[in-house]
């Protein structure tokens, strides 16, 4: 595991695939106490996770069983969803689910925290005390602008076009974001799909499957068997996005209906509080909980 | 030889081939199977035409308060909740990658503020084809003769140089025989850097000499024995050293050494302290008195000579002179070989069991031996088109160098610059963080090197300010990419003042 201080105050601990950013608020005895819980807790979550990874890549369904703690956090973060028809493994949450353990630890380590967040990869757990709030900055396409021609520019640093304030009561816990720029494959064409939900595990489970739910049938779209591209993964011989050309304006609708549709009957139902879904330029809203966001053509 | 470093190595390191071109990482425990052009969960290990690669692009240094430990060893449970800052990273070129053609800017350049001073550090990894490594060898042992070919796998790979007080100087690697020889002999010698650099142990042979295998840190091992003991000085010196111990108790030491044996009666110490003289003559050539050259020839025996009977070396014993039980000491340098004897009737030297007060004084030798130790400088010059990557006037940033203005380190470590033209540096390998040598299939080597200088200094020798990243950006953007390592102790912080 490797533990480091980034710019403003942030913690970043990485093993293996995982990497959180994180940053609590409070006294400085108990800001201290919830990076050193932190950093306890993350170091032995790719052990347990690993170590249930057949059932953690299979699809979920009623008779999944999990013993691990973040397992279980995936397992309820999908099952929700799964409930609903859709296929769905639990790795789906997995982002999530270990940001909400994160965050816990950091929170049972120190009770008087203000507030805190836990990031990993986009999918952000947060907790905010009452009277308090975070703002979050919402990234209108991750694969976004380059930082800077030539030079440092390793990643693409996003550009934000939307901000969140989280406030104590709202009930939201978790925010997520998918779409095929990430690491994980998409069965969509979203560019971004954030949502807002109770807990993280859920936020990134939902946001995954509105994001493969983002989808249309174009020339455009070029797709191949996940596991042609990768032998263990969970989507087996479903054909995941690896590239998309460009799309008219009907194809742009007609995708980002079927996602938001999707969204909608999710926050009806009550499984998520909000999303925002982002393709090529153009933006839909569902939910109370989301701010307008603007539009732009590609 | 292992080989740790080449690209093929680390893939054998951390992936296993499963056929169809699928390598399963074993870098951490999730296992990935990768197919060729993809990268695993975690983006930093990829499967590039059936190898597995790290795709690391840099190495940050931390300044740790506890200089050499990693920045984080919180699994072992000694973290102590100080973590990486800006203002405690420095950035190697470690992982930076190149740009070659170099008349595009180095892959980084990084601004910092140190100690109010606003600096900036050009990192590259440089592709070196004019490099190689000096070897030390502490030892007295004849390795071979002076400007013999030193071979690695049967390629000539370098030749001996000078033997230095104690050691046995080797050169390898340089452009001949990177590029100048077969194609073999280059690809041979740059695995022989490569490893030397990785600070693993390579055997070399020697012509007309022996076998060697060198490793930077480690005991030379002479055709299969491992040195124990560096000499305490030459066989003059030893006498010198332990004269005064010796008197009372012997009334002859003779130090044997391949360069200069000493004979204690006759030596300037023997004379001060008013020995009586044995008539005991040494073989060899007189340099002065008590000191002589060429005793016997060079070899694996006593003090670097081919000697294994010491008496050997007696050439003829004054019966004027000498008289029946004068107590003789036989020693080499290192004090691991002593023989006594004691001059019977007939004057002949007969062995005899050493006394207290004389073996305390061999053992003292050992004592004050040195641990035998290989040492390994890579030497390179900078001065070539590397250089556009610093700066669009090159000529500018030699002279800055070679004017103190500007810093450079290898990878964070120190390097000695050469006097003179152009940019010729040399670094010791073991003060590189590890994995910090590659190389490309020229054959060339590829080392880190960092520039650090005021930024006021970068503008003025037509640097390229316009890619300056402050560090905090550097850092934050390679983000999960960046792999930290603790500073090398004993290095001098690249940013403090010169």
């Amino acid at each position: 595991m490797i533990a480091q201080r980034l710019a403003g105050e942030r913690l970043h601990l990485s093993h293996g695939p995982m990497d959180v950013v994180l940053r609590g608020w409070g006294a400085a005895h108990e800001v201290a106490a919830a990076e050193l819980a932190a950093a306890a807790r993350f170091a032995t979550i790719l052990q347990e996770l690993v170590a249930e990874l057949p059932t953690l890549r299979a699809a979920v369904g009623a008779e999944t069983r999990l013993d691990g703690p973040v397992a279980r956090r995936m397992l309820a973060g999908c099952l929700p969803f799964a409930r609903q028809g859709v296929f769905v493994t639990a790795m789906a949450a997995v982002a999530g689910a270990v940001a909400d353990e994160v965050l816990a630890a950091m929170r049972a380590a120190a009770p008087g925290l203000r507030r805190a967040y836990v990031n990993d990869g986009g999918d952000i757990a947060v907790f905010v005390a009452p009277g308090e709030s975070l703002t979050l900055g919402m990234v209108a396409d991750p694969a976004g602008s380059p930082a800077r021609a030539g030079g440092c520019a390793r990643g693409p640093v996003a550009d934000f076009d939307g901000t969140l304030s989280l406030g104590h009561g709202m009930g939201i816990g978790g925010v997520a974001t998918s779409g095929r720029h990430g690491r994980s494959f998409s069965l969509g064409i979203a560019d971004a799909v954030t949502v807002l939900a109770r807990d993280a595990a859920t936020a990134d489970a939902a946001a995954t499957l509105i994001a493969n739910a983002v989808d249309v049938e174009s020339p455009a779209v070029r797709r191949r068997a996940a596991r042609a591209l990768d032998p263990d993964s969970d989507l087996g011989d479903r054909p995941v996005t690896v590239s998309l050309g460009p799309l008219d304006e009907a194809e742009i609708a007609a995708a980002l209906d079927a996602g938001a549709a999707r969204a909608e009957a999710w926050c009806r139902a009550g499984l998520i509080r909000g999303a925002a879904l982002r393709l090529a330029g153009r933006a839909r809203i569902a939910g109370a909980s989301v701010p307008a966001l603007p539009e732009h053509a590609a | 030889m292992s080989d740790r470093v080449s690209a093929q190595a680390r893939s054998e390191k951390y992936g296993q081939s499963e056929g169809d071109g699928i390598i399963r990482c074993d870098a951490c425990p999730v296992l990935c199977r990768i197919r060729p052009g993809r990268s695993g969960a975690c983006s930093r290990y990829a499967n590039e035409d059936g190898q597995l690669v790290r795709t690391d692009p840099a190495l940050a240094l931390a300044q740790t308060l506890e200089a050499g430990r990693p920045v984080v060893a919180f699994a072992e449970g000694a973290w102590d909740g100080k973590l990486l800052d800006p203002g405690r990273a420095f950035v190697t070129g470690i992982g930076a990658g190149t740009t070659y053609p170099d008349y595009k800017p180095a892959p980084f350049i990084v601004g910092a503020t140190h100690a109010g001073v606003d600096t900036v550090t050009v990192v590259t990894e440089g592709m070196f084809s004019y490099c190689g490594v000096k070897v030390k060898i502490d030892t007295d042992r004849h390795l071979g003769p002076e400007a013999a070919p030193v071979r690695a796998k049967g390629e000539q790979v370098g030749h001996v140089t000078t033997a230095e007080y104690g050691s046995q100087m080797l050169s390898l690697g340089g452009v001949r025989h990177l590029t100048g020889g077969s194609k073999k002999e280059g690809n041979v010698t740059c695995e022989t850097l490569l490893a030397l650099c990785a600070a693993e142990p390579v055997t070399l042979t020697i012509d007309g000499g022996h076998e060697v295998v060198v490793q930077a840190g480690q005991a030379p091992i002479v055709d299969g024995t491992p040195e124990r003991r560096m000499r305490v000085g030459c066989g003059s010196a030893t006498v010198g050293i332990f004269a005064q111990q010796w008197l009372g108790h012997a009334d002859e030491v003779i130090v044997v050494d391949d360069h200069i044996t000493g004979v204690l009666s006759e030596h300037q110490a023997g004379k001060v302290l008013g020995m009586r003289a044995t008539g005991i003559r040494v073989r060899g050539r007189r340099s002065t008195p008590g000191r002589y050259f060429q005793v016997a020839a060079p070899g694996l025996g006593w003090g670097g000579t081919d000697i294994t009977d010491p008496l050997a070396i007696i050439e003829s014993i004054d019966p004027k002179l000498a008289w029946p039980g004068l107590r003789l000491l036989l020693t080499s340098t290192t004090g691991e070989d002593a023989l006594w004897c004691v001059l019977d009737e007939q004057l002949r030297p007969i062995p005899a069991e050493m006394p207290k007060p004389v073996r305390t004084v061999v053992e003292r030798i050992g004592e004050n031996c040195e641990p035998s130790l290989c040492t390994v400088l890579f030497m390179a010059g900078a001065g070539g088109s590397l250089r556009a990557g610093v700066t669009e006037n090159p000529v500018l940033l030699t002279r800055a160098v070679a004017a103190g203005e500007v810093r450079v380190t290898m990878g964070g470590a120190p390097v000695y610059l050469w006097p003179g033209g152009g940019i010729t540096v040399m670094a010791d390998v073991l003060r590189f963080p590890g994995n910090a040598f590659g190389h490309v299939p020229t054959p060339a080597l590829v080392a880190p090197i960092e520039f650090t200088l005021p930024r006021a200094l970068y503008q003025r020798l037509g640097g390229h300010m316009d890619e300056i990243v402050p560090v905090e950006e550097l850092l934050r953007g390679l983000g999960e990419q960046l792999r930290v390592e603790g500073w090398m102790p004993g290095n001098p912080w690249p940013f403090a003042k010169p």
